[in-house]
């Protein structure tokens, strides 16, 4: 009963070349591994790539932020204190940490159709420099 | 230990430093050796559920076998006590007892095994739920390593240099000066399409004998000329 779900490739493909009302345009390439991963690159915003992988229960977009040894000394509580808070009034998109590093994610159901996917793409870009923006004065 | 509290553990072991592995491996081996586990585990709760489901069957078939036969004892006392033969009624009655009384544990038997089959789907649901959990935050962590490494590639590409890693902070200037770039370009354009358009005005009132450029000549000579007329009169 369940939808077909989606695969990398397929996303690769439909989001190679592909433009948004804003005038993005995206850059996708698969990353080979035990789990593979698509980079995703947004135009003028390269060194934010997002990174999608696809499991049996979800879709999860990632992008990379600051890592712990780029904040401020001392600025650390009011750093987390500003993502708590900004956790709810950012669209679709939620703060997390790997380690030492920094991340905002999105995660959709592995039912989402394309549409779906490049909107999640989409906004998660937009959220990555506006969260950098916002927590700016308490990174190096 | 909860899954969440694994992962953090298996996340942590983590890299301080750029390059280095951002997943402990002795960690996701540990979580990998649980999802077998935990599928042996599964299987073996599907073939107890299988066999005790089995049980119940044949039980509850005993159980109706034996009511059967009560039932139909019961219609031939009724035969034997209308023939008055009371004697045998006894004898049947007797049979009655001893029936019920094999019936009794029956029933009690089929109440523990519709208990077992009920705790056995219940676990094996929750089996399954803890499975695919693990299942996914493995792939996560998996998918996290590969990620990772692409990400410092990118790091060190777009920062120019051969080790260090760019900073956010850093990456995000040369975003906002390559956008400021970009308007002031478009601005430039802008600018210079209007400066176009006020050219093009220029020359078009030029051409109508409109014009704001510098005093002429002969507009000096008239001025003097006027000067003078009004002195001498």
């Amino acid at each position: 009963m369940s939808k077909k779900k989606m695969t990398l490739p397929e996303l690769a493909t439909a989001l190679n070349g592909l433009e948004t009302e804003d005038g993005l345009s995206f850059h996708a390439e698969m990353i080979e591994g035990e789990v593979p991963a698509l980079q995703v690159s947004v135009s003028d915003r390269e060194e934010f790539p997002i990174y999608i992988t696809i499991d049996d229960s979800q879709i999860l977009a990632v992008s990379y932020l600051w890592k712990e040894s780029e904040i401020k000394p001392g600025a650390r509580e009011a750093l987390l204190d500003a993502l708590l808070t900004l956790n709810i009034p950012m669209p679709l998109s939620a703060f997390s940490k790997l380690g030492s590093q920094y991340v905002i994610f999105g995660a959709l159901s592995s039912e989402s159709d394309l549409k779906d996917v490049i909107h999640e793409v989409d906004v998660l870009s937009d959220n990555t420099l506006e969260a950098l923006e916002s927590v700016s004065e308490f990174l190096e | 230990m909860s899954i969440f509290k694994k992962l953090f553990t298996a996340v942590r072991g983590a890299a301080t430093e750029a390059g280095e592995a951002v997943v402990d491996s002795q960690a996701l081996r540990i979580m990998d050796q649980e999802i077998r586990d935990a599928e042996n585990e599964l299987k073996k709760s599907k073939e107890g559920l299988t066999t005790v489901m089995a049980q119940k069957m044949s039980t509850e078939r005993q159980v109706k076998e034996k009511q059967k036969a009560i039932e139909e004892h019961e219609g031939y006392a009724v035969q034997a006590l209308d023939k008055g033969d009371e004697g045998l009624a006894v004898q049947i009655a007797e049979k009655i007892a001893e029936l019920t009384n094999e019936v009794t544990p029956l029933e009690t038997l089929l109440t523990g095994q519709i208990q077992s089959v009920n705790q056995l789907k219940q676990t094996i649901k929750q089996t399954e739920k803890r499975l695919q959990a693990t299942k996914r935050e493995v792939a996560l962590i998996k998918s996290t390593a590969s990620v990772q490494k692409a990400q410092d590639a990118i790091a060190s590409t777009h920062s120019g240099s051969t080790s260090a890693m760019s900073s956010a902070m850093e990456s995000m200037q040369r975003i906002k000066a390559r956008q400021q770039q970009k308007s002031d370009k478009m601005n430039a354009a802008l600018a210079l399409e209007e400066e176009g358009g006020d050219g093009d005005l220029k020359a078009k009132m030029a051409a109508a004998g409109i014009t704001d450029s510098g005093p002429s000549g002969n507009s000096i000579l008239e001025k003097l000329k006027a000067k003078r007329g009004n002195a001498s009169a």
